[in-house]
């Protein structure tokens, strides 16, 4: 595409994104092969891929930064984070899904899907090129399609068909946009993006920049994207659920950032004022109709909504303050650990499903209902979970920005939020409820759950350590 | 050592919770009462070696979170000092009374200890999210504590409670970044904000901010039109939790005042000093005229905080107006709202205990129900008297001086505004007078409906006399011979105005 090419075209640049794609290819072929009570070593493989991943993405993080095969792939803070978090949060997700499917006809197709879905999330993160950001909105669409009706019930074939004409939809106006972004800069590389947007006619730029957010906006379940996700929630599994909330939203958001950051930085359009806008919207309307939810998969996915209104508020100033991408990315890690931590308690509990049904479950489940309130009110913003310092450091962005009635908005919605949390949360621990019930609980989802909890305090404490590690120059 | 006295509860608290159910109650009941007792001679010790006019003391900084200008910074001086031994005393106070509960016995005693976490760190953290944290933490502990063992309707005044306090905290948020983002290099440190002073010329952003942060401790304070959260949280509030809502979260609000709104902002206050006093002498007003309306015991107790609280923003709000002269009155303002939050902890704990008494033999606080109690119970009728006058502001006791100080300091200044606030006084009187002679004097007549009707009213037991007496005492004590907690606060309020004639 341009004379760069040729210049680093070393795959081990990518090594985390290539170590999972191969995970995925060599489970599909070994899951043909393996007898089916071991077709968790596919599972063992992929958890394996995201650890080397992470670290390999680690090691990354500490070299300076550059862009990989030609100029599209950045390698670095903030595809460096988005790894760490993505990969991560799959390995949650993995650790979820893997006692449930044991010997599960279908066991290796979930783990390839999940690696596929994640490799996308991680393209949509380092893409610094506008085809490539189409190919990883692809690569993340797909799988997770037919992740959400993976179960092939009827709530989940509606999920999935619904997450799929959306997509689809979204998709095709996605490229849409990339075309005429191409016609109005004359290139889809960012940095030539960047110069040549800044001439260009700004109706042009306007209505690609439009049309390439309705997709962008479609993975990270924002509005006006975010038709699909209380049904995708409510209808997948717990841990499908958890993931379709979490990994896409953080490469989304990533490359929403990069898009406001690098080639929408000089062109002439109000983007602070329409991501604010898209800001305020998700986060109002997520926070009204989670209200009122009875089942607890329902307002937890209104909630993801809401919250990517809070995770606008860095982007919305990207690469205005000194504050923005560090705000974005402790916010990204302190959510995914937080959301991921919640739905853990959910898939802990696979018999209720109704608000009504934790009415007095903290009897019996004390630790694991102790970790649901750490982690909802971790998502309100509650010092000194992580959330809360990510909420603070985009607030003080936006702040900065000059976008302060921004976080007034923002304060407001949280206070809004609060009341739906506690409307689970206070039943469970203050009414009276069966006692020493005894249903079946998943032990590792429960660990996973104390964990994200114990994790989300923790990252909240260490604050200090992790900031400084985020910020740093993005890739020109 | 102050962050040992600030971590001692939680510990405990976590240690608490490790033990199983089933263990016997008095264990957890005496782990608690040993922890508050031991706080307070922690308390005693630091008083000991504080130095009056020797500023902050028992500082500690350590590094948290530099990248975002935030610090663990805790230390003392004559504002914060008299309300970390409030807060012990009041807690000691509280585990007492607490003796004979049954209900989920661990828990509460876990939650309290870990309140009082909350409350001490607020008063010594000398960083605005240290703060903050707290403040937030305070009010999950409170929610769960009015909700988990509240009477009827809790849930719903909790609920109240939690929406109201958050949003005053995020208010108060919104206003610290707004002075995070002023200062350079960017700081939360409250004393390196006080130094820098960095809204000074920046009249509108200073307004914007001090709004910001006015309305969040407004709502905790709580006054009027902000204070509609408190009386369903009083009213349902366990006995013990309402003694530390009124006895020492309400501190937080006017201590906010005192610690960061004044200081760091002191331009914005001497030009906004009006808004205060009139938003005290209304609260004052408001809140006896609406406590005089009261049939409900606890209810009328909880409506003359907003009463006794609207006499420190009165005097805040005079001591803003710098350059009229009146330099000695001012310091006897601010003085006189330190006191004021002193002696209103004590006395005020001591009345939601009391009344929590009357609620344990009678089942309701409707004072209609009641008549000729002191026969029955003359040494319960002698406290809650004693309590009652002492809150309405009779020489002799603490609020006495409080309000003296109060009142005299702010005449100067606003002269029309404290004419007004001492008809409040009027009112407290006549309201309290009302309610002692309705539920002690006349012939004897108990609850009839409630359950447990025909038991007798026993008098004031053993450990609700070792939790409300020493309230009583101190509040004596301080009105009689008050020199050795002014000694204290004066420096410290002198302090202050230097900062705001900046």
């Amino acid at each position: 595409m341009n004379e760069m090419t040729g210049m680093n075209e070393n795959p081990l640049d990518l090594l985390p994104e290539v170590l999972l794609a191969a995970s995925a290819v060599l489970g599909l072929l070994l899951g043909a092969w393996l007898p089916r009570r071991r077709q968790w070593l596919t599972g063992a493989m992929a958890g394996a891929a995201c650890i080397g991943g992470i670290v390999a993405a680690a090691i990354a993080a500490a070299k300076p930064v550059e862009t990989a095969f030609g100029e599209s792939f950045a390698i670095d803070p903030l595809t460096a984070t988005s790894r760490i978090v993505i990969l991560g949060g799959t390995l949650l997700v993995l650790t979820l899904a893997m006692p449930r499917l044991y010997a599960d006809p279908r066991e290796t197709e979930f783990y390839v899907l999940l690696q596929l879905a994640a490799v996308g999330a991680l393209v949509l993160a380092g893409a610094q090129d506008l085809l490539l950001l189409a190919a990883g909105y692809l690569l993340a669409s797909v799988p997770a399609y037919a992740l959400a009706g993976f179960r092939k019930d009827g709530p989940g074939t509606e999920a999935a068909l619904k997450y799929y004409v959306v997509g689809a939809l979204l998709g095709v106006l996605m490229l849409t946009g990339i075309t005429v972004l191409l016609a109005a800069g004359r290139a889809t590389a960012y940095p030539m993006l960047r110069s040549e947007l800044a001439e260009a006619p700004a109706g042009l730029v306007a209505v690609g920049t439009l049309a390439l957010l309705a997709g962008v906006l479609f993975k990270a379940g924002g509005v006006p994207g975010h038709f699909w996700v209380p049904d995708a929630v409510q209808g997948s599994s717990a841990p499908v659920a958890a993931f379709l909330t979490t990994i896409p939203k953080i490469g989304a958001l990533a490359a929403l950032y990069r898009l406001g950051a690098v080639p929408l930085a000089d062109a002439d359009l109000p983007w602070a004022d329409l991501v604010a806008v898209l800001s305020v919207a998700s986060m109002t309307l997520g926070n009204l109709a989670a209200f009122f939810q009875q089942d607890v998969k329902r307002l937890l996915a209104y909630s993801t909504i809401s919250q990517v209104g809070y995770l606008l508020l860095p982007v919305a100033v990207a690469g205005r303050t000194g504050l923005d991408q560090v705000a974005l990315l402790y916010y990204l890690a302190g959510y995914a650990l937080t959301n991921l931590g919640a739905f853990s308690v959910v898939c802990a509990l696979p018999g209720p499903d109704a608000i009504d049904d934790y009415r007095g479950l903290a009897r019996a489940h004390p630790a694991l209902l102790g970790s649901l309130v750490v982690c909802l009110l971790g998502l309100v913003g509650t010092p000194p979970t992580a959330v809360f310092l990510g909420k603070l450091e985009a607030f003080s962005a936006a702040f900065d920005g000059g976008y302060a009635w921004l976080a007034v908005v923002a304060a407001v919605n949280t206070v809004a939020s609060l009341f739906y949390y506690l409307r689970w949360i206070a039943p469970a621990f203050l009414a009276r409820g069966p006692a020493g019930d005894s249903r079946t609980t998943s032990r590792t989802a429960a660990v996973i759950a104390y964990g994200a909890a114990a994790g989300s305090v923790a990252l909240g404490l260490l604050g200090g350590t992790v900031l400084d590690v985020l910020g740093g120059p993005l890739a020109p | 050592m102050l962050t040992a006295i600030v971590l001692l509860p939680t510990a405990m608290a976590a240690l608490l919770l490790c033990l199983p159910r089933s263990t016997p109650r008095t264990l957890f009941l005496t782990a608690w009462v040993v922890t508050t007792a031991a706080e307070l001679v922690l308390t005693v010790i630091v008083w000991a070696r504080y130095r009056a006019d020797g500023g902050m003391q028992y500082e500690t900084r350590a590094r948290w979170i530099p990248s975002a200008g935030i610090s663990y910074h805790v230390g003392v001086d004559g504002l914060s000092l008299p309300l970390v031994a409030v807060t012990c005393v009041l807690f000691l106070a509280c585990a007492l009374y607490a003796w004979r509960e049954t209900r989920k016995v661990r828990e509460f005693a876990a939650l309290f200890l870990f309140l009082q976490t909350t409350c001490l760190g607020l008063f010594v953290a000398l960083d605005l999210i240290l703060f903050f944290v707290f403040f937030d933490l305070s009010i999950v502990a409170m929610y769960f504590i009015i909700a988990g063992w509240g009477h009827q309707g809790a849930a719903r005044a909790a609920l109240k409670f939690f929406l109201y306090t958050f949003i005053g905290s995020l208010a108060l948020l919104l206003g610290f970044i707004g002075l995070y983002l002023a200062t350079d290099p960017h700081t939360f440190d409250i004393v390196e904000l006080t130094r820098a002073n960095p809204l000074a010329g920046r009249s509108t952003y200073g307004a914007l901010v001090l709004l910001a942060i006015a309305v969040g401790l407004a709502v905790k304070t709580p006054t009027v039109p902000f204070h509609t959260w408190l009386p369903p949280a009083h009213t349902d509030a366990p006995a013990a939790g309402s003694a530390i809502l009124a006895g020492v979260l309400l501190k937080m609000g006017t201590y906010g005042f005192l610690r960061i709104a004044m200081p760091v902002l002191p331009g914005a206050w001497r030009d906004h000093a009006l808004v205060f006093v009139v938003v005290g002498v209304v609260s004052v007003l408001y809140g006896a005229l609406v406590a005089l309306a009261q049939n409900d015991f606890k209810r009328m107790v909880a409506y003359t905080s907003v009463n006794h609280m609207g006499y420190i923003i009165l005097a805040i709000g005079a001591a803003g107006a710098v350059g009229a002269g009146h330099e000695e009155a001012r310091r006897l303002a601010v003085t006189g709202s330190v006191f004021q939050m002193v002696s209103h902890g004590l006395l005020t704990g001591a009345l939601f205990l009391l009344s929590g008494v009357l609620y344990e033999r009678g089942r309701t606080y409707e004072m209609s129900a009641y008549s000729g109690v002191a026969g029955r119970a003359p040494v319960f009728a002698a406290m809650t008297g004693v309590a009652a006058f002492a809150s309405l502001g009779l020489p002799g006791f603490s609020g006495f001086i409080a309000e003296f100080q109060i009142l005299t300091g702010s005449l100067g200044p606003e002269p029309v505004a404290t004419g007004l606030a001492v008809l409040g006084i009027l009112l407290t009187a006549g309201l309290f007078l009302r309610a002692l002679q309705q539920v002690f004097l006349g012939p004897l007549r108990l609850p009839a409906a409630a359950p447990g009707a025909d038991r007798p009213f026993p008098d004031i037991l053993r450990h609700e006399a070792l939790a409300i007496v020493p309230l009583l005492a101190l509040g004596v004590v301080l009105g009689l011979a008050p020199r050795f907690v002014l000694d204290v606060i004066e420096p410290a309020s002198r302090a202050v105005l230097e900062l705001l004639a900046r």
